[in-house]
């Protein structure tokens, strides 16, 4: 355990006061959650608390258009969901590495430019794969 | 307060970390699983990565936990077969962790860190007082990991490919849309004229 602390940086107080600066600029978010968790234990309790209950097995069962269900809910779903999805976090992936990319790009010189740009080839040549097998239609 | 919203945001990442193995509708487990990813992005904000914390919450929350209710809703879970096999797998459950608790214990007992990683790992990153989170990321990434950059979108590119031929099949049994067949269909090649005879049917 001695030599994990060893690892561990000891911030200096410059950087601790940045630190700081940084969490308060997140405190009305943190407001923000605390208050919709307590405004959604609110509305469900009050819901308990307030609300007439009188359950019986006609009212508690499920409705379908006047006939009794005819089988569960949960069924299978169509593996083309999963492709789209799949599909969309690639491309969502590709795009978070876009960000630090333009937030630095005073930085990176002629060199981080074609490094991205080489990235995004790649996956554009994924996309037209994609695109010519028809990846992206519904039937 | 940062003491305080530490431990509340870890308590909820543990929690709800447990209530993923221990809840007995996937559904619900995945939801559970939004929530730890939630805490999780609350701890990273804690440490100051701001962009690894959004990351999470857009990547993560907004795209793997969907892909994860697809796959729970793809098989077709019976919940009182899987509650018929869980004592007959218990044994074999309980000795899977144990073996992990092992091995996790001697890798953290005999754990030694380098002499001069704190050093390595100083140089590496821009200090945090100078620059912004993402503008540091960006500085490192596209320069001096350029290869690493590179194979991750070699990876993403596999992944693509790899999904595609997984999963896309062809359905023949229907008629698709055909948009510039359609456009250059005209009245000559539309229409056909025949000459019924009186009296005849076609």
């Amino acid at each position: 355990m001695a030599c994990l602390s060893s690892l561990v940086r000891h911030r200096s107080q410059e950087e601790n006061r940045v630190l700081d600066e940084l969490l308060r600029e997140y405190l009305p978010i943190l407001v923000f959650l605390g208050l919709a968790i307590v405004l959604g234990l609110v509305l469900v309790l009050a819901a308990v608390v307030v609300a007439v209950r009188n359950p019986d097995p006609e009212k508690v069962s499920a409705y379908e258009c006047g006939f009794n269900a005819f089988d569960d809910a949960r069924m299978k779903f169509d593996v083309r969901f999963y492709l789209v999805s799949i599909l969309f976090i690639i491309f969502d992936l590709e795009v978070a590495f876009l960000f630090p990319w333009a937030a630095g790009f005073q930085h990176i010189g002629e060199f981080g430019f074609w490094s991205m740009i080489v990235f995004l080839g790649v996956l554009t040549v994924g996309f037209v794969y994609e695109w010519k097998k028809g990846a992206l239609e519904w039937e | 307060m940062i003491a305080f919203a530490f431990y509340l945001f870890a308590g909820v990442a543990v929690a709800s970390g447990l209530m993923v193995v221990l809840s007995r509708n996937p559904v619900h487990s995945v939801l559970w699983l939004i929530l730890a990813f939630f805490s999780s992005a609350g701890l990273f904000i804690l440490m100051g990565a701001e962009f690894v914390a959004m990351l999470l919450v857009i990547v993560y929350v907004g795209a793997v936990a969907v892909l994860f209710l697809f796959v729970v809703m793809m098989l077709d879970v019976d919940f009182a077969e899987l509650r018929e096999g869980f004592a007959r797998y218990l044994p074999l459950g309980l000795l899977i962790g144990l073996v992990l608790i092992v091995e996790l214990g001697l890798v953290f007992g005999t754990w030694v860190f380098a002499d001069n990683a704190p050093e390595l790992r100083a140089a590496v990153a821009p200090a945090p007082t100078d620059v912004e989170n993402t503008v540091a990321l960006g500085q490192l990434i596209y320069t001096q990991y350029v290869y690493l950059f590179q194979a991750a979108g070699l990876i993403l590119f596999v992944a693509m490919v790899g999904a595609i031929v997984l999963t896309l099949r062809h359905r023949t049994d229907i008629k698709r849309q055909d948009i510039l067949d359609q456009i250059y269909r005209d009245p000559a090649t539309a229409i056909e004229m025949k000459d019924i005879k009186p009296g005849q049917g076609l």
